[in-house]
């Protein structure tokens, strides 16, 4: 429960005086740890020995590491509760660090604010709610570009050209597409800034299995132009076979890591994470 | 010659009074409905920051008559009005970082932030009746009437004058042009999109690199603009005085919450909606009755439905009857 006497609303329904549609949660994580200087050849991006959790609750994560190189994808995978989305918050500056570190090419930017992240070429797509509804599908791109000054038109037809449905689609809002096409405007937005790490919580979560392994080889095309891609997924066995790295958390600890497909083949990991 | 009799005493005393000030209470709701949508709580202070911006441009207005400059045939309160909304936008902006700055960062609830705009109110209120006094003010000058109704009758020979005077029909010209300008300007530019992507989702927004403290102090600017047109218009239009911009609060909330709260054109079909339905409610329909009807069913009485007294009781019956059947307003806006 919060203690915030702000934030105390119990009992009011009444929409006509509130409007808590769309109102922001976004928590800007506090970090209380010692950033370090990165080492020559470390990953690109880099969360190291994350530990910290929400505010004064208990620790999420234990010293957990996740790390991606430039145009790479790694998969954060795991069981329920093992705090894979928390670890991606927590390189995002989601999540109060007590101790480890983020490094973005060789930089510490632990104490930014997500914000500031995005403005260093950190584009972040969230699970839910990641589309502006009632803005068409080409302002949600043109929203996605916010911080850029200069001609976005070229970065918008790469967007259209790797999802050639939403060229289609451009007029149209974003709440009344399909579920799956939704997920395209949303790392359509993501990519508007041009980032050098896009970072997609669960993108395949609640989309048909066709139309998923759509969204991987379109996923596969983006890293290919060298941006480094880190993302949780549920499907863990279709994740990790386009995987360069690999994840499983478990109770917020690094569990295994390895390549996708060396996880892949691991007894151990399909005994206990994909089913045999 | 009785029809056209009826039609014109009906255009006289209804069509264009409730236009004219369906068109004020239009700019109100607008006020009122992106407060909503981008701030997200109802803001009760609107009606008294109307007052500010009319009390502003008044002061400027009586400077200027003072001075010996006038607009001609217009009133010369639309030379002192972008004094008057630069003031306001002033104020707006010092509230928001003395005040409601504060409870964002709090990220207090919305309904804590209405009763923070409950105690701007009482404040603005205050401060209103402290420059100008409590009474009535006038300062429309210039020419009082486009078409009176003595040079109505004598053009067209009817019993029925038509008059429409000047502030009814600068009313709805300027109404017209901040309305097409505010909707170009959510809808066209940079800026105004991502007021509209604020209002949808503000952690989007943030992940996007809008800055939040900036659409707030445009959407407060924004707003100062609306209120002090509307503030101005209906003070030329009626008169001004303090206590009559307390009350417009009720009507230009029932216009906004009809329309469908945080829908810009609902704001606009709202105020027409509550306009007409107030004058025509508390009209005394006898003239035109005994021009329609054949002598002998000639009403006695005023066929008054409702005295003007009761006109505020309108709005809420129009609110009742519209939520009962569209609980989102007539432009489903956020649900209420």
């Amino acid at each position: 429960m919060s203690t915030n006497p702000y934030q105390d609303d119990r009992g009011n329904k009444d929409r006509s005086i509130a409007n808590p549609a769309g109102s922001g949660s976004l928590h800007a994580g506090s970090y209380s740890g010692q950033p370090q200087k990165g080492t020559a050849g470390e990953p690109f991006l880099i969360g190291e020995a994350m530990t910290g959790g929400y505010g004064g609750g208990a620790d999420i994560l234990h010293g957990c590491t996740i790390a991606v190189d430039k145009g790479e994808i790694a998969v954060i995978v795991g069981p329920n509760g093992a705090g894979k989305s928390t670890a991606m918050k927590a390189v995002f500056g989601m999540l109060d660090l007590r101790a480890g570190d983020v490094r973005l090419n060789g930089e510490s930017i632990a104490r930014l604010a997500p914000q500031a992240r995005v403005a260093r070429g950190m584009a972040f797509v969230p699970q839910t709610s990641n589309v502006f509804t009632s803005l068409t599908v080409e302002e949600n791109l043109e929203m996605g570009a916010f911080l850029r000054r200069d001609d976005i038109s070229g970065t918008m037809e790469q967007v259209y050209g790797l999802f050639p449905i939403l060229r289609d689609k451009r007029r149209q809002k974003a709440g009344e597409l399909s579920g799956g096409q939704r997920q395209q405007v949303a790392v359509g937005r993501a990519l508007m800034t041009r980032p050098s790490v896009l970072m997609l919580d669960e993108p395949t979560a609640g989309v048909s299995p066709i139309v998923m392994d759509e969204l991987f080889d379109r996923i596969i095309e983006v890293a290919r132009t060298g941006i480094s891609i880190l993302m949780v997924e549920q499907n863990a066995r279709q994740a990790l076979a386009i995987a360069d790295k690999g994840y499983v958390l478990v109770q917020g600890r690094n569990r295994f890591t390895d390549t996708g497909e060396a996880l892949l083949n691991d007894p151990d990991v399909r005994k206990s994470f994909l089913g045999g | 010659m009785d029809f056209l009799n009826a039609l014109v005493a009906l255009a006289n005393f209804v069509l264009i009074p409730a236009t004219a000030y369906g068109a004020q209470l239009a700019l109100g709701a607008l006020g009122v409905t992106l407060i909503y949508g981008i701030l997200r709580f109802s803001n009760f202070a609107h009606g008294d920051t109307m007052a500010f911006g009319a009390m502003v441009t008044i002061l400027v207005t009586w400077w200027l008559q003072g001075a010996g400059i006038t607009a001609g045939p217009l009133p010369t309160a639309l030379i002192a009005l972008p004094v008057g909304i630069a003031g306001t936008a002033l104020l707006l902006l010092a509230m928001d970082r003395s005040i409601y700055a504060f409870y964002r960062a709090k990220k207090a609830k919305p309904v804590v932030l209405v009763i923070v705009s409950m105690g701007v109110m009482f404040m603005l209120n205050g401060i209103v009746r402290f420059i100008i006094g409590p009474d009535n003010q006038r300062f429309a000058d210039g020419e009082r009437f486009i078409i009176s109704a003595r040079d109505f009758k004598t053009m067209t020979g009817l019993d029925e004058g038509l008059s429409l005077k000047t502030s009814q029909g600068i009313t709805v010209v300027t109404a017209v042009i901040v309305v097409a300008l505010l909707f170009w300007f959510l809808t066209h530019t940079r800026t105004g999109k991502s007021m509209r992507a604020y209002s949808d989702n503000e952690d989007l927004a943030l992940l996007s690199g809008i800055n939040p403290e900036k659409v707030v102090a445009i959407t407060w600017i924004i707003v100062a603009a609306l209120a002090t047109v509307a503030g101005v218009l209906y003070g030329l239009d009626k008169s001004f005085k303090p206590f009559t911009y307390f009350q417009l609060l009720l009507p230009i909330f029932a216009s906004a919450i009809v329309g469908g709260l945080g829908s810009p054109v609902g704001a606009i079909v709202g105020g027409f909606v509550i306009a007409f339905s107030e004058v025509t409610v508390t009209y005394a329909w006898k003239k035109i009755a005994t021009y329609l009807l054949p002598d002998a069913w000639a009403p006695d009485s005023l066929v008054q439905l409702l005295s003007t007294d009761y006109k505020f009781a309108v709005s809420f019956v129009i609110l009742v009857i519209v939520l009962l059947f569209r609980p989102t307003g007539i432009f489903a806006g956020k649900s209420v």
